[in-house]
């Protein structure tokens, strides 16, 4: 029988191997939405934009084709949940539709033993998917916790740009992850610099983890001012960031981090064990009035 | 003049090696600067995005690697977003920093985690503890991917060899162990 997925979700690095929470809660969550997904067996790092794209390109486009070709295999789109697999996978998707590039390519793979890669597979974001394809009716309609949360939501710069090619949301007033933060009733309250980085990206957080460290306190001070009770990203890499850093920091600032999908988890009354906050620095000590022990 | 710097010779070859290595709206920049004013990392770093701009713009090659300003960008896009001229910074970065490596400038830390992808398809280490921390959230030890299936890696692996990036990364001596992580 031929799969009748849509989907095959791609899990990168990050969320499956520092935070498995992540990839818990995003599990449960597209099985509550009936979204039918398969699993991207033997695929790599995406991989990551920052550092191997600065190193070597042509790399970064070989194992990303190699990557793609998986879900092209199996006749899913790819289903990312992290801004950096979703740009490093969108854009390596878009220079392999130029038939000289790809050709190149495929002529580094076929060498290599690996599958072609004809040019078809369609990269999404989970964010993107949730709000454009289940949309936030139906996620209205499966919330069973509302939360009473203030969030400040951070977008992270490659969800939504290089805005030119990605084409989802306005990348300076964006809109569409504080609709689906508010789906649960939760409510996104603004921040100064809201736009701004986190600071890990581009290969900064290994090779100048100060200038990092710098960026992201600059955001939690703009978050502290607004009274926010937890950060909400749709990247894992920028979760990382924000709560590691502010281990990095000694606690100095003490806000949780939630992804997306923890977020919609705890509104959808997943199972707290499968959220996985436990894995987290940062404790998610929300108001308590979210935690009804069910 | 004292408090001017000598004026450089341009080296138009270079600029023409950025252009043609996909960097092609190098040319399309007017130094207006709102590249500069958007980045955050200039805020703390010395890195002038408008400068460094010019100086890839007059192939002032020798300048542009003898700092760290290549690498203090995240790749937040803001300067790209935001140019009126389209010129897509980031990729510039992108490719200097390419060059920058081939010439040897490469960060052991950066090192290391092109060596994780080389040893195990991943860029950060896995262990027993991450093991333990997948299945007590109630998922498979090991996940689906190359962590999960030899074949798999000795493609990434075979790609890797193909495109010469394990000598690029390993350079001639230094090797790469792949340590388990202790990290949460």
């Amino acid at each position: 029988m031929r799969n009748k997925a849509k989907y095959g979700l791609y899990l990168g690095c990050i969320a499956p191997l520092r935070y498995p929470g992540i990839e818990s809660s995003t599990r449960e969550v597209l099985k509550k939405l009936g979204i039918d997904f398969i699993d991207l067996e033997g695929v790599s790092c995406c991989p990551a934009p920052g550092v191997v794209r600065s190193f070597d390109i042509e790399t970064w486009l070989a194992l990303g084709a190699r990557n793609l070709s998986i879900a092209e295999e199996k006749r899913v789109e790819m289903l990312t949940i992290c801004n950096g697999c979703f740009d490093s996978l969108y854009e390596s998707a878009c220079s392999l539709d130029d038939e000289k590039t790809r050709k190149r390519v495929n002529d580094i793979l076929v060498s290599a033993g690996v599958r072609e890669y004809q040019g078809t597979t369609k990269v999404r974001h989970e964010v993107e998917v949730l709000y454009n394809e289940v949309g936030l009716e139906k996620i209205r309609s499966l919330v069973v916790n509302k939360l009473d949360l203030k969030v400040a939501v951070h977008y992270g710069c490659h969800f939504l740009s290089p805005s030119k090619y990605k084409k989802i949301d306005d990348p300076e007033r964006p809109t569409i992850l504080d609709d689906l933060v508010e789906a649960t009733n939760a409510k996104s309250v603004s921040y100064r610099d809201k736009q701004a980085c986190c600071g890990a990206g581009g290969g900064v957080r290994a090779r100048l983890p100060q200038v990092a460290l710098a960026m992201t306190e600059e955001k939690l001070k703009n978050i502290t001012e607004a009274k926010a009770d937890c950060i909400v990203t749709p990247c894992p890499f920028c979760h990382l960031q924000f709560d590691r850093g502010q281990k990095e920091m000694n606690y100095k600032y003490t806000i949780p981090v939630l992804h997306i999908s923890q977020l919609l988890g705890l509104a959808f009354g997943i199972n707290k064990e499968k959220l996985g906050f436990e894995s987290h620095y940062v404790p998610v000590k929300l108001p308590a009035r979210q935690w009804e022990e069910r | 003049m004292e408090g001017r710097s000598t004026p450089k010779e341009p080296n138009f070859n270079f600029t023409k090696k950025i252009m043609d290595s996909g960097g092609d709206t190098l040319n399309l920049c007017i130094q207006c600067g709102t590249c500069t004013g958007s980045c955050p990392s200039s805020k703390i770093t010395a890195l002038r995005t408008r400068k460094l701009i010019r100086k890839a713009q007059l192939g002032l090659e020798d300048e542009i690697f003898s700092t760290d300003d290549l690498w203090q960008c995240t790749t937040c896009y803001r300067c790209y977003e935001r140019c009126p001229r389209g010129v897509d910074v980031p990729s510039i970065i992108i490719i200097l920093r390419n060059m920058a490596v081939k010439r040897g400038d490469l960060a052991e830390a950066h090192q290391k985690n092109a060596g994780y992808i080389i040893n195990t398809g991943h860029i950060i280490p896995f262990g027993k503890k991450q093991e333990a921390m997948r299945k007590k959230v109630g998922l498979d030890p090991t996940p689906p991917t190359t962590l999960s299936s030899e074949k798999a890696l000795k493609e990434v692996k075979a790609i890797v060899k193909k495109t010469g990036f394990d000598k690029l990364i390993t350079g001639s001596d230094k090797s790469i162990k792949n340590e388990e992580s202790n990290e949460k």
